[in-house]
């Protein structure tokens, strides 16, 4: 039994940068569980002697030629930014007062 | 021609049409925009459709079609699946007439406006094809049933109080509703074989590597591949004809010859060996969909193809294994989803604060379900157990993918274990809405290609035949689900809304 803790829910959810309520902090604690125990029967697979497949194309390094073309415009761009300062996207502020 | 309505015909007819000028791209797509129109609310298919830029690209390709051009696709009405960005901003980040939004359906992209066009796009746009909208689907692909979906369930034509499947939900219930000849949706572990499956059309889910994924909101990048949904296997083969190729800009794609796939459907499967694994027959089948399917291969058999009873053992494995690749694959892609380059920020003072409630507000329970799963597996200390784990036991699928089609030209399958179900059945429970993929997510671990074609009906509802072949080898699969198509008289199996003239 795949027991996920209240704590480690909420660690999950800063990983992610995911702000989760105190009621989606339940529910998720509960399908989380549930689900890896269904992920944890996965263990029982001897695969001592298997290697990883993080792809199933054999290909390598795909390289192209190093040469410039038109970029996308500053404009299009900055089009979708829902702040933004020309020529720069704005953010919130990063570092607080006092920090 | 069939006593069909011109909107449920398929585009190889109306392409013959065309040709003899018997018909018009602007009649076409006046005849989808009808049906667009007539079932929005009762199906909810479609989240943007732009009328006048279809209108204009219609009479475009009838003017060319009078010039005597005979691309294939010259002038047939598509939907496009809102997961591919289409070009909506000109280089002054100007709004483009006719360009569409994409909104991956989710609300995180509410009014996003791509200032580029996915290679999918681009490519049927060459091809002369005539683009209607974009398809609703679940919150970016991930889902079973179209529920996820930020705009709201789409319903099945052939009963609405049913689910159309999903991902590529609204692109299967589009295509088996007349309001579009053909559709393209994406498949990380089924979503565009299961709503084939689930609404009577033709879907193909390609190699992984054969079809640019450039431009395709990316949920899984190493299972994620895009394909077509179509009312006929011939048509299905047409439009990944026009789709298939190299692209530069999409480093997994491969660079290997395009066959000529039209060229494949010779009708004849005299002599090929096809396997039927027996684990792909699962707990929880319905009795009707393995009634139809089993049904299926004995079609087969007496077109002359040789049944082989075949085992891929790791079967029940596979569930467990995209429940770690997938998730884990969308956590990362989906960390761009910040609130600051481009679509809806949560406005709080402080900027990680402004993550946390952009991302928390903007994700539906599904998506956020799924970045905990994969965060969490990729997590220090869990990686190893976790997402190692998943990778090796994709080695073992795979490998007996491989050793079994070393043996057999195609393997054949359901693609989903039961027909349609009720809206609402399932969203209380993920793993039960989960199982809906097992028959089809083990193809995605191998990276193979696989179509769904309809096989009959159970209890009213369509029924879908999986046919699974090696890799890049498409030629064999449409070859396989076209001799079926044309034998088992399912062809024009329509949802009973559709009318018949």
């Amino acid at each position: 039994m795949a027991s996920i803790s209240r704590d480690d829910v909420l660690h999950v959810a800063l990983l992610a940068r995911l702000h989760l309520d105190d009621d989606e902090v339940d529910r998720m604690q509960a399908q989380l569980s549930h689900i890896l125990d269904a992920i944890e029967t996965l263990r029982d697979v001897d695969t001592s002697q298997v290697s990883p497949t993080a792809s199933v194309i054999q290909l390598e390094n795909v390289m192209r030629d190093d040469e410039p073309g038109p970029p996308m415009t500053r404009e299009a761009v900055l089009a979708n930014a829902p702040l933004r300062d020309d020529p720069f996207l704005r953010v919130p502020t990063v570092l607080e007062e006092g920090r | 021609m069939t006593e069909l309505d011109l909107a449920d015909r398929t585009i190889t007819e109306v392409a013959a049409a065309l040709q003899a000028r018997e018909t018009s791209s602007r009649e076409l797509t006046e005849a989808c925009l009808a049906r667009i129109e007539r079932d929005a609310e009762r199906l909810n298919t479609f989240l943007a459709v732009d009328d006048d830029a279809a209108r204009r690209a219609a009479d475009a390709a009838d003017a060319a079609l009078g010039a005597g051009d005979e691309r294939p696709l010259l002038g047939i009405p598509y939907a496009l699946k809102d997961i591919f960005v289409t070009r909506a901003l000109d280089d002054d980040g100007h709004d483009l007439p006719g360009g569409l939004p994409t909104t991956a359906g989710s609300f995180i992209l509410e009014g996003y406006r791509s200032p580029y066009a996915s290679a999918a796009q681009e490519r049927l746009e060459a091809a002369g094809a005539i683009l209607l909208g974009k398809t609703n689907c679940d919150e970016f692909a991930m889902g079973s049933s179209n529920e996820n979906s930020a705009y709201g369930a789409v319903h099945n034509p052939w009963d609405e109080t049913t689910v159309p499947g999903g991902s590529s939900g609204g692109s299967a219930a589009a295509v088996a509703a007349g309001q579009a000849y053909f559709a393209l949706g994406t498949d990380t572990g089924g979503s565009i074989r299961q709503p084939a499956s689930l609404t009577g059309t033709v879907g193909m889910k390609p190699t992984y590597g054969r079809v640019s994924r450039y431009g395709m909101v990316a949920f899984a990048s190493s299972l994620d591949q895009c394909g077509p949904l179509a009312r006929s296997v011939r048509d299905v083969a047409l439009v990944l004809q026009a789709i298939a190729g190299h692209d530069p800009r999409d480093s997994t794609s491969v660079d290997t010859p395009v066959p000529d796939y039209a060229a494949a459907l010779t009708g004849d499967v005299a002599g090929l060996r096809l396997g039927v694994p027996r684990e792909f027959f699962v707990t929880g089948m319905e009795p009707g969909v393995e009634t139809a399917v089993r049904a299926g291969v004995e079609t087969l058999e007496n077109l002359g193809a040789e049944i082989v009873d075949v085992s891929l053992p790791s079967t029940d494995r596979g569930l467990a294994t995209y429940y770690i690749i997938a998730p884990a694959e969308a956590s990362a892609n989906l960390a761009r989803y910040d609130g600051v380059k481009y679509g809806l920020s949560a406005d709080a003072d402080a900027l990680w604060d402004n993550y946390d409630h952009t991302r928390g507000s903007g994700f539906g329970a599904e998506v956020k379900r799924r970045i905990m799963l994969g965060t969490y597996a990729l997590s220090a200390g869990y990686y190893d157990a976790y997402y190692v784990k998943a990778q090796q036991v994709r080695t073992l699928i795979k490998d007996e993918f491989d050793a079994v089609l070393a043996t057999v030209d195609a393997i054949l399958a359901p693609t989903s274990p039961t027909v349609a179900f009720k809206i609402g059945a399932k969203v209380d429970d993920p793993l039960a809405m989960y199982l809906n993929d097992a028959c089809t997510l083990p193809v995605n671990i191998a990276g193979l290609p696989g179509i769904s074609v309809p096989c009959g009906l159970s209890e009213g509802l369509p029924v879908g035949l999986q046919v699974i072949g090696r890799a890049f080898d498409e030629p064999t699969v449409l070859r396989v689900a076209d001799a079926y198509e044309r034998a088992a008289g399912f062809a024009e199996l329509r949802p009973p809304t559709a009318s018949r003239a």
